[in-house]
């Protein structure tokens, strides 16, 4: 079996114990802590964003312009149409700085 | 007796395509995701095999993404399986509010019903209940089950279609997935603490990754940020006014 596999199969294991998990453990205790409330509200923003923010540090022109622009879109818009906004700002900025 | 086994299983249908007709929107949204996911995913090095796999079995999108672009960066596969549990770990929540609700239902179908509760399963179901009404298995399968098959053929499609495309730079395929993250944390940003959360995070992690280096960036990002809104005051973040 491959590496991807295990991923795979252990990535699954691991979401499944998030799904059914507050309902075995959580739903024990009366309230949560509002400081473990906190920081279970600020993981999905705290993990995004390690992904995005190294890439500032190689992105050229065409790749700012491209972050830039999803940005100011994602203050109107859904998900897709900034990330349709991002890529073809991507897409075009890229045939002409390489 | 005869006739109330019939009305029964009449109502149960009816009940499953009410879901089948609130699960549409969900599966309009989230099919140019699974198509995307299924090209990404082929160009950071899976099969189309692994890429349906991945879709079948971890039925999240978000993790999903974040899972195939710590493979292209050649991450230690414990911290791909790591990350991808922290950026489910909102389930959690989800878990704990939809229990209650679906307490009736056999162990089995309870079982089952974990696996798909997704964000958007949470959201109907728990609209349903708040509006009074039981969020019966039929319903709720009936909800789900159209958003998960779509989410693996689409996913698989993608994956057939991104062995296709020849030139990914030219295409800007490299950088979609930071595009789409950026896309996710902006979605995030009505919750509170979210810009210290999102300054803490993103400076920790490309000072990680300019010292300690990938894949640590991460892990370290991660925890700077839930650190901050661990140790900010309560009032700060907001979950004391729900009280």
């Amino acid at each position: 079996m491959s590496t991807t596999f295990w991923i795979i199969i252990a990535g699954a294991i691991a979401t499944y114990l998030t799904r059914i998990g507050g309902h075995l453990v959580i739903s024990r205790f009366e309230n949560i802590h509002p400081r473990v409330e906190a920081g279970l509200n600020a993981v999905p923003a705290a993990v995004l964003t390690t992904l995005v923010a190294p890439e500032l540090l190689n992105a050229g022109p065409a790749e700012w312009a491209a972050l830039v622009v999803t940005a100011l879109v994602s203050l109107r818009g859904g998900l897709m149409a900034m990330f349709l906004a991002g890529a073809a700002v991507l897409i075009m900025a890229r045939q002409f700085v390489g | 007796m005869a006739a109330d086994v019939i009305s029964e299983s009449s109502s149960t249908k009816s009940d499953f395509w009410q879901g089948v007709r609130l699960s549409m929107p969900v599966v309009v949204a989230s099919a140019p995701f699974a198509v995307l996911f299924g090209a990404l995913a082929v160009d950071q090095g899976f099969s189309v095999l692994e890429a349906f796999l991945m879709s079948a079995l971890i039925y999240g999108g978000a993790s999903q993404m974040v899972g195939i672009q710590l493979f292209g960066q050649h991450v230690a596969p414990w911290l791909i399986v790591l990350s991808i549990f922290a950026v489910n770990f909102r389930h959690v929540l989800y878990s704990a509010g939809i229990g209650r609700r679906i307490a009736h239902w056999p162990v089995i179908s309870q079982a089952l019903g974990y696996f798909i509760l997704t964000d958007p399963q949470f959201a109907v179901a728990e609209a349903r209940a708040q509006s009074g009404q039981t969020v019966g298995f039929a319903w709720y399968l009936g909800l789900g089950l159209p958003v998960y098959l779509f989410w693996i053929v689409e996913s698989a499609l993608g994956a057939v279609f991104g062995k296709l495309i020849p030139d990914t730079h030219a295409l800007g395929i490299d950088f979609l997935l930071p595009i789409y993250f950026l896309g996710l944390v902006m979605g995030f940003r009505k919750r509170p603490l979210w810009l210290p959360v999102v300054i803490a995070s993103g400076c920790a992690s490309i000072i990680a990754y300019k010292t300690v280096g990938s894949p640590w960036h991460v892990s370290i990002g991660a925890i700077a940020g839930v650190l901050l809104a661990v140790i900010l005051p309560p009032h700060h973040s907001g979950v004391e006014a729900k009280r």
